[in-house]
């Protein structure tokens, strides 16, 4: 028996030494290779939002560089972030939030972009360059830009309804509307926080324990007459009448809104609330990371990303795409927000420590 | 379930299994032994580095998870371990959903036994040809994705869904269940029913009919032979199929996310969250602790208390 003893401490040493193995692996510094511009090397995994990106987009990248593109979603930076700080997930490119970008270039966890790379980059508008959450746009560069409001089925609630946070948050509005078990809220601590925060008129980005604790209280008291906590089918659960108004973001509202049968409407409300840019970045340990550049310039080529934004109805930060974007889209005040619309939002900024409060907030307050 | 099969370990000593007298050929029988040990191992040895690759070792990296520290960032880090986690056990809102998972649990695993009982009753006593027909009826469902069957049930259950209308046309009022603990409920009937259908038929199928009859003859009611007769003989049916059924649902994430509208927590969500959402590593992993501890010891008590039947 001494020999069998013998066998399995080996067996399991091997175990352990091989996982040691791939777990030291992944540690590994990866040297930021060198791309030209254009070049691959090897197939490309694409971690992004989920109903963010134009499928017709991703076959014409795979056609061109003859490469394959495996995509993956998720449905907040939250989720992302716990994902991929894990190290070794395999993905190239992520596309995260403002916020989230300033968490990640502090980790040390998204590669400084190689521009001559990706020549495109010329196109980026200067207003999106040099953003706060990544000075000199080192890290990223923008993908989509837009906001964060509600929406609403107008043919339920009648066409006037105030333009209010309180319309997810209040118990009379709720009963004046009957709203009782037909709203959603997004499932993501920073923007569902931050609208109870803004409903309360603070700042969303507010780092006092005691306004936090208030607007925990907001969302603790709305939950029982909240149909779901959905970051990704807020949109469809309106149309399908399944709720009446949904917490969510510009583009995503506008597009499920053209299925429905019924008058809808998408709002920033009048407290003020979330402006975001998303950012595309390499992460440190992605496999591929010359396909991952060459990927990053074709979504910033002029007409591409033109062709994204007349998809998926979010505003482009990509100046030379302007002209090729459909005028409707152009024209419309949801998409592009007026100036008097644009000061009253906010970006979502990283709060340092304060930002693990958020997230326990809204844990707490959904019981 | 594999409990009572002869086990040995290594070193438990000179075989004596086979019953011969090892006075005799003590060196030849013991080398024999040895022998079929060793082919006994090496035919089991894929197994056993999958189950240590795949879950021994993967279960100790929850378990360090469950003292390791959690960054500001959200990180979790394998340094200056602590107890914070478990503290956290305490609170009000682990404790509340603890709870609320367990009386779900238990309310499904009693749905699906009375519902599944008088079915596997039914089937077990068909024709061998009309019982597995019906016993492929059964599994069925499993031949589609347990995750769009319950996407299905949230077609059904919404607003203008086929379930909510027959409830409204029927009179029960507002038949609206769709992300409520009733629509959880139902989704775990519906996932785990299946579950609890197979062991009880097993165990029924197994019973010999002259006992029942034996029964009659001494006079007993139909009522009163079911009751000391086929319930204690389909025991073991009713302890597998209610473990089945009861540990994936105290433990349910998908129902609860789909069906409920991922509020409410049960215990699975609440774990999900943890790790997911709210980045905190080490809650999450001593949660999980926490609860395999409670199902392992309540599984080996309920196997204690049925084991004299099985």
């Amino acid at each position: 028996m001494k020999a069998m003893k013998k066998w399995m401490r080996l067996v399991a040493l091997l175990a352990v030494l091989g996982v040691v193995a791939a777990s030291c692996g992944s540690d590994e510094e990866s040297a930021g290779a060198d791309c030209e511009a254009g070049e691959t090397d090897g197939d490309l995994a694409f971690f992004n939002w989920s109903e963010y990106m134009d499928p017709d987009l991703i076959t014409a990248f795979q056609d061109e560089f003859g490469v394959t593109v495996t995509e993956d979603f998720y449905p907040s930076n939250e989720e992302m972030f716990a994902k991929v700080s894990a190290g070794g997930t395999g993905y190239d490119v992520i596309v995260p939030s403002d916020y989230m970008i300033s968490i990640l270039v502090s980790e040390g966890m998204i590669l400084e972009l190689q521009k001559d790379a990706i020549p495109n980059h010329v196109n980026v508008s200067d207003k999106f360059n040099d953003p706060p959450f990544d000075p000199g746009s080192v890290h990223t560069l923008a993908y989509q830009w837009g906001t964060t409001g509600i929406g609403v089925d107008l043919g339920v609630t009648g066409p006037d309804v105030p333009l209010t946070w309180g319309l997810l948050f209040d118990a009379d509005l709720a009963e004046e509307y009957g709203l009782s078990g037909r709203i959603s809220l997004l499932d993501d601590p920073r923007e569902t926080v931050g609208a109870a925060l803004k409903y309360l008129g603070y700042s969303l980005n507010s780092t006092s324990a005691d306004e936090l604790a208030e607007a925990e209280a907001v969302i603790a008291d709305a939950v029982s007459r909240v149909a779901a906590f959905d970051s990704d089918q807020y949109s469809e659960l309106v149309v399908a009448g399944e709720t009446i108004v949904g917490h969510g973001y510009s583009g995503n509202f506008l597009w499920d809104f053209e299925e429905g049968e019924s008058e809808y409407t998408y709002f920033v409300p009048d407290e003020g609330g979330t402006k975001w840019v998303d950012g595309m970045a390499i992460l440190v340990d992605a496999p591929h990371p010359c396909t991952a550049h060459a990927f990053i310039n074709f979504l910033l080529d002029a007409e591409n990303g033109a062709q994204l934004t007349n998809y998926n109805w979010y505003a482009s930060p990509n100046a030379a795409s302007e002209q090729y974007i459909d005028q409707e889209v152009l024209d419309n005040q949801i998409i592009y927000p007026s100036q008097a619309t644009m000061d009253r939002l906010e970006f979502i900024e990283d709060t340092g420590d304060f930002e693990i409060e958020y997230t326990d907030a809204l844990t707490r307050a959904r019981g | 379930m594999a409990v009572d099969a002869p086990t040995r370990s290594p070193g438990d000593g000179p075989p004596v299994l086979e019953g011969t007298s090892e006075v005799a050929t003590p060196g030849l029988e013991r080398e024999a032994e040895r022998a079929k040990a060793r082919q006994g191992f090496l035919l089991g040895l894929p197994t056993i580095v999958y189950l240590l690759l795949f879950f021994v070792i993967p279960l100790g990296f929850v378990v360090a998870y469950s003292f390791a520290t959690r960054t500001r960032s959200g990180r979790t880090e394998l340094r200056d371990f602590n107890l914070d986690a478990y503290a956290r056990l305490g609170d009000d809102i682990v404790m509340t959903v603890a709870w609320r998972s367990l009386w779900m649990a238990v309310v499904a695993t009693l749905i699906c036994l009375v519902l599944a009982y008088p079915l596997a009753y039914y089937i077990s006593t068909r024709s061998p040809m009309v019982r597995n027909l019906m016993l492929v009826g059964v599994m069925i469902p499993f031949w589609s994705n347990f995750l769009i069957r319950t996407y299905a049930w949230r077609v059904l259950l919404d607003s203008d869904g086929l379930v909510t209308q027959a409830f409204e046309f029927i009179g029960l009022g507002d038949g609206r269940i769709l992300f409520t603990s009733n629509a959880v409920i139902l989704g775990l009937v519906y996932g785990y029913l299946p579950f609890m259908v197979l062991p009880l038929y097993a165990a029924i199928e197994r019973i010999d009919w002259s006992l029942v009859e034996g029964a009659r003859d001494l006079y007993a009611s139909g009522w009163s032979a079911f009751r000391r007769v086929v319930w204690p003989l389909s025991r073991p049916g009713v302890i597998a199929g209610s473990i089945l059924v009861f540990v994936p649902s105290f433990g349910a994430y998908v129902t609860p996310a789909i069906l409920g509208g991922n509020k409410e927590g049960l215990l699975g969500s609440y774990i999900v969250l943890q790790f997911l959402s709210a980045r905190n590593g080490p809650v999450g992993s001593a949660v999980s602790v926490v609860v395999l501890a409670v199902m392992l010891v309540a599984t080996l008590v309920y196997f204690r208390s049925g084991g004299k039947n099985l």
